[in-house]
């Protein structure tokens, strides 16, 4: 091998060159352990920044800005990431012991993945934080297995409504006041059945029934007293018949073409919402987002009421505060602030997002509000209904991956690739792949 | 290049064994301007060395060292269970492991040939003398310097199911709407479209710079001798880019195996690192991203990274032959 250099020097001397070489390296790697800087004898009047990370618009700004006023000292910087890499950074940052943002949102399909961190989180109960502001569904998931951290402070919920297109369920011939629709589709069979009449009547035979499979699903099997997991922690995706037999109401209904196919949550269902691509949509509180964001573009209304089936739960949120974060004691603080129930209760009347905090759900002015965005709907009393008949589900460290797993399987029945046999076996090899 | 006179030094120094020399003979100004010249070049190459190290190295083998592990997330305490290879003996008999591979593969000959050969022809052009020539082939590399992200969003909408211009196209000719999502080929042909416009004026480039060094000559003789543009381009123009076609072939093959970002924006499932409802598109680096930061499976993951490496150099390697194999032969 021809050498390049000048091979002039002893040995020696290379070894020493080595040497300087591994001392930088190790300088530099030394200067990147420094941790988090201890906050509790920290100034509190020092001027300090906190960061938020979030993984969509909680409807935080004004809230940040009056915060602000009443603490000149401190200044709230916002950082969002799509929910899926939000969860595998904060995993990630917890793992490394560095890089976490001052509040970390953590959403409750995720929330029993990171109970094994719990003890890398502030501990809100030492902090001042009665669990009973919540209902044991909303503060369990987000507490240790013992039950003496509380590593999560509850944001909203999502007591579930069914949200539809008033002008086209006229122009099928279906009922469009409220109590009536939810007359008519008392039950999933029901719903499905009113779909198929929905098909053969409407005058567009571009509008499907539903959005897509996989929110379907996931709305029917969050009614079960059992989702993917058992109390033990255990999955149960075989064992427990609520799973397959939703699975099969689904894939029976796109098979009779009533899935427009869309994928939830994407830019093809922001179109899905403007061209009018579906008539239904089980929307959760914190989706009316989605409707306000995106307007049928030929002005169809839309209106809501309650879920067939009765109550459920999909989504909602918590704020965290890990310990590696820079103002721990100031982050508890904000954290506390933006979950008590006076900011909830602003962020539902101004945002539509429902508190899990239980006193408000029977407060007059959250039970009797009224959306205009639904025609005036009350929503207060709709998603207050379903959060009290809501019957909490075990939650597993898997939970969201399973479910996604299953709306993939779904998926591949809308898109023609498989039946819903080769569907549902696939999704058993993928459940495997996640828990195995 | 200081290559030949150190090549020369270095035949020289074994005749003068370094002990006979007498000490303290040179003045010691010498000395230190000698030191400054032994030392001065590893001082000039450590900030790579260093950076390499620290951010290539090491992670590499610490990697390495995590896929002898069980540790997973939620095993708590799993962190420095040692299980020897038993991770890369799941990946044997892994379909999901199978299936990325293929899908890997598959991507990589849709995008990385039609990519080469139209690099080829463009350079071919841009080789011509015309108006604004400079302006040309900087353009060919705008495609380049955009982010992966801002152009996989704008291929997502145009290969879209309902409203997308590649189907509203297609239907001109009377062809259905295709779900590019959902089928095999579909989506790795629109994948295989990403990346051939990001890297095709990237590798023209390549090859007009080895294209500017053939010898004016030869075209003109072969011109005098009666032979075609398509024949000069045939006869001299590829074979005196062998080497860099070569080159460009490892490059791109190397690039087309870590397929990351593309297939991961272009997914529009609700989890991007399945690839598609059934995995249509779930690359290796796809899965292994899956395993490690959304399953938390940190010693799978970790072996699948590692056998991404070596199934790299096992391609790279049956490249090169190959590719010395063709030039033995002409």
């Amino acid at each position: 091998m021809p050498v390049s250099l000048p091979r002039t020097g002893p040995r020696g001397r290379l070894l020493a060159t080595s040497a300087l070489l591994v001392l930088a390296l190790t300088a530099v790697t030394s200067c990147s352990s420094s941790g988090g800087s201890s906050s509790a004898d920290e100034d509190p009047n020092a001027k300090i920044t906190l960061t938020v990370n979030l993984f969509s618009d909680f409807g935080y700004a004004d809230l940040y800005k009056e915060y602000e006023q009443a603490h000149p000292n401190i200044t709230i910087k916002e950082n969002r990431a799509d929910m899926g890499a939000h969860h595998q950074n904060l995993h990630a940052h917890l793992l490394a012991g560095s890089g976490t943002a001052d509040i970390e949102a953590i959403e409750i399909g995720q929330v029993a993945g990171f109970q094994p961190e719990a003890g890398k989180f502030v501990n809100f109960l030492d902090n001042g934080v009665s669990k009973d502001q919540w209902v044991p569904s909303k503060t369990a998931p987000a507490s240790s297995p013992d039950g003496k951290v509380l590593f999560g402070l509850g944001t909203d919920m999502g007591g579930m409504a069914l949200c539809y297109r008033s002008d086209l369920f006229k122009a099928a011939g279906l009922p469009t006041d409220r109590e009536q629709v939810a007359a008519l589709m008392k039950d999933w069979p029901s719903y499905l059945a009113a779909g198929k009449q929905f098909l053969s009547a409407s005058p567009n035979k571009d509008v499907r029934w539903f959005d897509s499979g996989g929110n379907l699903f996931t709305s029917i099997l969050a009614q079960a007293p059992q989702g993917v997991y058992d109390a033990d922690g255990k999955v149960v995706v075989t064992s427990n018949p609520a799973v397959k037999q939703s699975f099969d109401l689904v894939a029976g209904a796109i098979k009779d073409g009533e899935s427009a196919g869309i994928q939830a949550f994407t830019p093809a269902w922001d179109t899905g919402f403007q061209k009018s691509q579906f008539a239904t949509v089980a929307c959760p509180a914190w989706m009316s987002y989605e409707f306000k964001a995106n307007p049928p573009a030929d002005g169809g209304k839309w209106d809501i009421a309650r879920i067939p089936g009765g109550g459920g739960n999909w989504g909602g949120s918590y704020l965290s505060v890990p310990k590696s974060g820079k103002h721990t004691k100031a982050a508890a603080e904000l954290a506390k602030w933006l979950t008590a129930p006076a900011q909830e209760a602003r962020l539902f009347k101004e945002k539509g997002y429902f508190p899990s905090d239980q006193e408000l759900w029977t407060q007059p002015d959250i039970a009797e509000h009224t959306d205009p965005l639904f025609n005036d709907a009350p929503t207060g009393k709709i998603f207050s209904q379903s959060a009290r008949d809501l019957s909490p589900q075990p939650l597993g460290a898997h939970g969201a991956e399973i479910g996604t797993a299953i709306g993939n399987a779904l998926t591949s029945i809308e898109q023609g690739k498989a039946d819903p046999d080769g569907a549902w076996k696939q999704a058993l090899k993928d459940v495997d792949n996640i828990v195995n | 290049m200081a290559a030949p006179t150190a090549a020369a030094r270095g035949a020289r120094a074994p005749a003068r064994p370094a002990g006979r020399r007498p000490a303290g003979h040179r003045p010691a100004g010498h000395r230190r301007h000698r030191l400054d010249r032994t030392l001065s070049p590893y001082l000039y190459l450590s900030p790579f060395f260093l950076v390499f190290g620290v951010f290539g190295l090491f992670p590499m083998l610490y990697t390495g060292y995590v896929s002898f592990t069980g540790w997973r997330a939620d095993r708590p305490g799993s962190a420095g269970d040692w299980v020897g290879f038993e991770n890369y003996r799941k990946l044997l008999d892994d379909p999901f492991f199978w299936n990325a591979v293929k899908n890997t593969l598959g991507i990589g000959v849709l995008a990385t040939v039609p990519q080469l050969l139209l690099a080829l022809g463009l350079a071919h052009l841009l080789n011509y003398r015309m108006r604004g020539r400079t302006l040309l082939r900087l353009g060919v590399l705008l495609p380049n310097v955009t982010s992966v992200a801002a152009v996989t969003l704008i291929f997502v909408q145009l290969f879209g199911r309902d409203f997308g211009l590649v189907n509203w196209f297609l239907s001109l000719f009377g062809v259905d709407h295709v779900d590019w999502q959902a089928g095999t080929l579909s989506s790795w042909t629109a994948i295989a479209a990403i990346v051939t416009w990001r890297w095709t004026g990237y590798n023209a480039l390549l090859y007009l710079a080895a294209m500017q060094t053939v010898p004016f000559e030869l075209y003109e003789a072969a011109a005098l001798d009666g032979a075609s543009r398509w024949r000069q381009f045939r006869s001299i123009t590829i074979p005196m880019l062998r080497p860099t076609i070569l080159f460009t072939v490892i490059v791109s093959t190397i690039g087309a195996l870590q397929l990351f970002g593309e297939p991961m924006l272009f997914s529009q499932q609700q989890d991007p690192t399945t690839g598609g409802s059934q995995h249509q598109f779930q690359t290796l680096a796809l899965y292994s991203y899956n395993q490690f930061w959304g399953r938390f499976k940190y010693g799978y993951g970790a072996a699948i990274s590692w056998a991404m490496f070596l199934l790299i150099v096992l391609v790279a390697a049956v490249n090169f032959l190959a590719a010395r194999r063709m030039r033995g032969v002409e």
